[in-house]
Formats: structure tokens, sequence, C-alpha cells
């Protein structure tokens, strides 16, 4: 190698520089890399990025406004909301010449269930009126403003005004300020009334007990992945097996069970009663509250921690603690300052997978969460499928994504992520 | 040249087999003992009848949502879907539902009414095809309410009478106006109050007096299976549901009856079919909502057919061979005390009133 170094640059068999002939064989493996995972890459692109994409966007779009009312919504611009009187006649023929196209394309109820959110009441004001404009000409029937008030006394007031106006800008915050227990006004950002006021509270909650359901994974299944990774390989299968069956039994059917077992007429209660620890009068309550969603969530994802963490502790060399035994530690010593250092990248993988899943976990606490164990999820899955306030649900979600990436930010800022192992 | 021709042929081949395969609709609805009155009542003679193979889909629960979801996508898989009155009036205002004129798409009675009148106050909306009443009321365990058993509606409320535990949905429709009328507010004017603040701090304020005995549920068996595990005392769902929990599971339970609310539950077509597909799904609508039908439906679970003219026809229970007249909520015995259900005033306050119920509940 010296005589080479003397030589100037290596080359290689055909004569180039070593060094070029390497970057170029690189260079074509990364392509043919490339080539082999992009059809995986097109996929998630198209089927998970972008629908996430369009679905998150949602959350500031606000175009059904000026859509529908195409020509009010400039007019109405120039209105002074402060000045205490109604629009103009101006104003009224225009939105008598939008709602007719409107109610001919039937997109008026749209609008009216989109500014119900703002102002209740709106939704069968627009609905109502739509069955009679149907029938106006928008050249005939003028002036319009005292036939909208005749229609309904809606058009007639201040607020009704205010509130197209406050929300006919293509984008909006409204929102996402919604999803913070805030409101777009007429008068400026304000907080929601106290008694609508939950969101923000089910966001701590739901960081809140997703950090205890991971605390209770790591504790609980620690000894279970050290056992396993320090058994005989016959009995560690065993043990393996009972670790991976629950994991492949349907959520459903274990989230089911835990409620046979929690219940005030449930077995776990039953057995306490006949053994005399608990009074017939007095049974546990133990599900439908925080309790309850603990307790099941954090058997439903244990598997997600202990196989993490069995892949990591096999890897362990069992000569270092032998060493640090025969050095003198005690048995203590010698796990605290050799073993569990060499572990904590599994408990660190084990920990990711868990937090995030239970932050975004649905099913389990609608069915044993009761009132006070529910989680922000549980909101999102109202408003996409109950309520139909998509732009809100868009809201929390994006909220709840920008949390989950700042606490992954902030764990590799702390622990570091390439302390993370699966095996 | 060989290859293209090869590929016209496939193709053709392809789009050949699509319309094939359009002999079949998908029928969308809740599942369980009710899919399977539709499938004995309508699903089976309307196959019989035309060939068509009919796919049950148990997606109701999300229709609105779904429904939304694909027309944005512009691909309705879903010919027929059953909805509760509220969500075809929203999916109606949505535009993804179908307009219906009853008279020209829906069959006249036998003795010539038109449909328009034999369905009558029923028609809510413009897109919606009834099909049963069903109410929501409670049921109680016999066993555990002593020698008196309840008769009045406010026995929830009533905690030192009937102690224990009562299971209420979890969400504020329903609620909110029963809250309103144990605490003295008359019937005819629940809405009117309920439309005020202090209307709403009212109602929520009662439910407060039993806040920690309730045990809220989200789907409809809940009720039943609690009742029949002896967790709680009385709990509301549908009266479809305890009929079976009764009669069928011959659990200690019996009926509430006093304020039940009634609702619709119905049929809607979704807007922007192709025409065959429309043209199917409106045959098989004049088919299944046809006053035979609707009273044949009755056979196979506890709901009241939607149509005056089936109220007659209706029978004995297909499997355990009781009389059903007695057992539906239009029942004259069992509607002493009703409450109809209003659609108008939910349409609009329900988002509202939602929201104060969930801030309320989670406090």
């Amino acid at each position: 190698m010296s005589d080479a170094a003397d030589t100037g640059p290596v080359l290689a068999a055909d004569g180039t520089p070593l060094k070029r002939s390497l970057a170029r064989a690189l260079r074509v493996q990364k392509t043919r890399a490339l080539l082999l995972i992009a059809p995986l890459l097109v996929f998630v692109l198209i089927s998970f990025i972008m629908p996430i994409a369009s679905m998150l966007f949602r959350s500031v779009e606000n175009d059904i406004v000026r859509n529908t009312l195409p020509e009010t919504v400039p007019l109405l611009a120039e209105w002074d909301a402060t000045s205490g009187e109604l629009p103009g006649e101006e104003v009224y023929a225009a939105l008598a010449r939008d709602m007719i196209v409107a109610v001919n394309a039937k997109e008026h109820t749209k609008l009216a269930t989109r500014l119900n959110y703002e102002q209740t009441g709106i939704a069968s004001m627009f609905r109502k009126s739509g069955r009679q404009i149907k029938k106006w000409d928008p050249v005939a029937d003028a002036p319009f403003k005292d036939k909208f008030i005749e229609l309904h006394e809606g058009w007639g007031e201040l607020e009704t005004w205010k509130t197209i106006q406050t929300h006919s800008s293509t984008y909006t915050s409204g929102y996402f300020l919604n999803a913070i227990d805030m409101q777009k006004t007429p008068e400026g950002i304000q907080a929601q009334p106290e008694n609508k006021q939950i969101l923000v509270k089910l966001f701590i909650r739901t960081l809140i007990m997703s950090l205890i359901i991971m605390g209770a994974c790591i504790l609980l299944g620690y000894p279970v992945a050290w056992i396993l990774a320090n058994l005989p390989a016959n009995k560690a299968n065993l043990l393996m097996i009972l670790v991976l069956l629950p994991f492949w039994t349907s959520l459903l059917v274990r989230t089911s069970a835990w409620k046979v077992m929690l219940q005030q007429q449930g077995v776990i209660n039953d057995v306490l009663v006949w053994i005399g620890l608990v009074d017939d009068a007095n049974r546990l309550i133990m599900i439908n509250n925080q309790f309850g969603t603990i307790v099941a969530m954090t058997h439903i994802l244990l598997p997600f921690m202990i196989l993490p963490m069995y892949s990591v502790m096999q890897t362990i060399n069992p000569s270092y603690v032998r060493a640090a035994k025969s050095l003198g530690a005690t048995n203590w010593t010698a796990f605290w300052r050799v073993y569990f250092p060499q572990s904590v990248p599994g408990i660190g993988a084990g920990s990711i997978l868990v937090f995030i899943l239970a932050i975004g976990y649905y099913i389990t606490p609608e069915i044993v969460g009761g009132t006070k164990g529910v989680f922000i999820s549980n909101r999102i899955a109202y408003h996409i499928s109950s309520s139909l306030n998509w732009g809100l649900a868009a809201a929390l979600g994006t909220i709840l994504l920008a949390a989950v990436l700042i606490l992954y930010w902030a764990y590799d800022k702390i622990v570091g992520i390439d302390n993370v192992k699966l095996g | 040249m060989k290859l293209t021709k090869t590929l016209l042929a496939t193709t053709a081949l392809t789009v050949a087999a699509g319309t094939v395969t359009a002999e079949e609709m998908t029928i969308v609805s809740w599942g369980g003992a009710y899919s399977k009155s539709q499938l004995k009542a309508y699903h089976e003679p309307y196959s019989e009848k035309t060939g068509v193979t009919i796919i049950n889909d148990d997606s109701s629960a999300e229709a609105v949502a779904k429904l939304r979801a694909m027309a944005e996508a512009d691909n309705i898989t879903w010919d027929v879907v059953d909805v509760v009155a509220a969500d075809a009036l929203r999916l109606c205002d949505e535009g993804l539902a179908m307009e219906i004129d009853p008279d020209t798409m829906l069959a006249p009675a036998p003795d010539g009414t038109p449909a328009s009148e034999d369905f009558g106050d029923l028609l809510v909306g413009d897109c919606f095809i009834p099909q049963i009443v069903y109410s929501t009321t409670f049921g109680y365990r016999t066993d555990m309410v002593g020698d008196t058993p309840p008769t009045d509606v406010c026995a929830v409320f009533d905690l030192e009478a009937y102690p224990g535990k009562r299971a209420l949905e979890k969400r504020s429709i329903n609620n909110m106006e029963w809250a309103l009328l144990c605490d003295g507010v008359a019937k005819d004017e629940v809405y009117d109050v309920l439309a005020t603040e202090e209307g709403q701090n009212q109602a929520l304020a009662k439910l407060d007096t039993i806040k920690d005995q309730v045990v809220w549920w989200n789907a409809g068996a809940d009720t039943p299976q609690l009742l029949a595990d002896g967790e709680i005392v009385m709990g509301s769902t549908y009266n479809g549901r305890l009929f079976s929990v009764i009669e069928e599971q011959k659990q200690p339970v019996a009926m509430l009856w006093d304020a039940q609310i009634f609702d619709l539950d119905g049929w809607i077509i979704p807007a922007g079919l192709s025409e065959e597909r429309k043209a199917r799904a409106l045959d098989y609508i004049m088919f299944a909502t046809d006053t035979q039908r609707l009273a044949d439906q009755a056979k196979y679970i506890s709901y009241g057919p939607a149509r005056k003219s089936s109220a007659p026809l209706v029978g004995k229970h297909a499997e355990l061979g009781i009389d059903m007249a007695p057992h539906m909520p239009t029942d004259p015995n069992n509607a002493k005390n009703t409450f109809l259900y209003n659609y108008e005033f939910w349409a609009d306050y329900r988002d509202d009133i939602e929201a104060k119920f969930q801030a309320w509940l989670a406090q």
C-alpha cells in the first residue's frame, strides 16, 4: 500500500482513478436502489401523502362562501358593519341573483351548513328561503330588500350580514381557532364561551394519558422482555406466543373483553366480592372512566413495547454483565450500570411506537372511556362522520400531527433518534 | 396491428363484463336484526321477482360522511341507502340525495290513495322515503325497581325512588328534551325553550343531577347488553332492541313507553347515479315501500310501518308467533304519551347544542 501512495492516485483495473470508479459504482447502486423502491414511493405518494395533504388543506380552505355568492361577497366587503345599518339594495339584489343560481344548483344548503357552524339558525333560514327564491326572477321581481326580510326576518338582522362578511375570505383561520377553543367573530378573535370549551382540554388529556399508557407499558413490558431474552429458546418461544396471541386478536374483541372484566357486575368485581375484599353494595367503578381507558390501552399496546425491547435485549452480550459482576459489581449495579444502558434503544423505540399509536387511538377510548377517558381523536371522528365539519376535523388533525412531530423532534434532541433500535 | 386488435377486444370484453355485473345493486343499511328484516321482507322477494342480486353493506352509521366522500371522488358505489330522517335531510341539503316525487315514484295504497297521503307527514324533506317509525324509549330491569315499576319517564331522573345506574345516549338529541320535560317544561314548548341559552342550561342542569349515575352509550346494542348484565336499572335505546331483549332473550326487562321519542328511518337514493342504476333503484324503492312489503317487515322486527295503509296488515312475528301490533311504538297503548323529534330544530341547533353538551360531559 505504501508503494501505491508514492505513485499518485490508486488506479482501478481499467485505469480510471479508484476514487472515481468507486463513486460511479456507488451511484449506479443508488440509482438501482431508487428504481427498486420507486413503485413504493409513487404508491405512498398517491395513496398516503396526497390524501393527507388534501385533507389537511381543508383546515384553511373556505372558498364556499365566495363561490356560492360571487356577486354578493365583493359588494358586501364595502359595507361598513359598524354603521349599524343594513346593507343597501344593491347587496340584496346581488344576493338575489346569486341565490337564484345557487338554489337551482342546490348549492345554497351547503353554504347554509357552513355558515351554521358560525351562527346557529342560518341553516333553516337558507333552506326556507330557498324554496321561495326558486320562483324569483332577478330582474322583474326587484327590489329585493323587503322581499328578503319578508321571507325570513334573519335577512334583516345585522348579525347575519356580519357573519357572511366575516367568513367570506377564501382562506380562513376560523377552523384552527375553533380547534383551540377560540372563534372568529365580526368583532375579532375571541375565546369560545366557556360552556363550549372542550378541545384544548381534550388535547392535554390525550397527551397526559398517552404518556401514562406509555409509562405503564415500559414498567410492564421491560421485565417480560428481559425474561424472554434470557430464557432458553424453547421456553422463550412459548412465552413469545403468549405475548403475540393477544397481538393477533381483534382489537374489538380485546376491548370488549375488558368491558366484561371491569364492569361493576364483571369478573373482577365478582371475584373481589366473593373473597370479601369489596362490599356488594360498593362495587368498584373501573370502566367508563380514565382508568378503564388506561388499562385497556396498556394491554392492547403492550406488544408494541415488548417486541422492540426484546429484539434489542437479545443482542446484549451476557458476558458484559458477567464481567461487571466478576469485577465486584452487585447485581443491581451490574444491571443498572451495564445492562440497562444497553437496553435503552429498545425502550426508546417501544416508547415512540406506543406513544404515537396511543395519541391517535380512537376505538378503545370510545368503548371503555365513558366521558372522562375519551381522546381528541374521538372528537375528530365525530366531526368527520357525524357533524360533517371536515374543516374543524382537519384542523384538529393537523394540530395532532404537528404535536407528534414536535415531540419526535424533541425526542431526537434529548435522546437522539440514532439511539432507537428495532433490533 | 394484431396486438391493437387483441387489446381492443380485451377492452370490449371488460366493458361487457362491467355491464353484466351491473345486474346487482348495493343496498346500505344498519346491519343486525334490522338488515335481516329487510332481507326477508324486501330483498329476497325482490331478487326473486327481478333476478337482481342485492349486496348488503352495513354502513348506515357512517352513510352521510361516506356518501360525501364518494361524491367528492365522483364514484358512487351505493344504489339505495337506509338512513334516519335527520341524515336524509342533511344529505338532501348537501345535494347528495336525489329528490323524490312521492306520487310518481312510490306505489299508491291498495285502495288508490296516493303515496303522498298514505305517508302523510312522515315525508320529511324532499329526498326522504319513509320506511319505519321507531322510537327511542326506556327499558328497565323488573327485578331492580322494587314493587313500584316506573310508569313515568321522569323516573330516570328520580335517583331516590330508583337508585342505580341508567344508560343514556352520548349525545344531546333526545336527552335534552327528556330533561326539560322532567323539569316542568310543557311538551309543546320544549323546542322553544331549548332554542334559548337559558333553556339549554336548564336541560344540562337537570341532567347534572344524575350525571354520575349515567353510563353513556354509543351503539344501540349497548343498553340491551347493560340491562342483561344488570349493570344498569334502566336505559334508553331503540324500541326494537328492547323487544329482542324482552321477547327473544326473555330477560327480566320491561318497556317504559312514556315520552318515547318518535323518529323515522327510511331510504334515500344517492344523487348522481347513472340513468340505468337510478331506474333500478327507483324500481326497488317502488317495490319495497308498497303497503304489503312495509307490513311484512313488521313480522321480523318491532318497528311500525310508515304507511297508514300498512298498519292493519301487521301480523304475527315470523319466528316467535306472537302478535306484533302491541309491540309497535305506534300502538295506542304504547303511544299514550309520545314526543315527535323536531328535524328542523336539530338541523339548526345540533352543532351548537352538541358542542355545549360534549363540553358538559367532559367536565
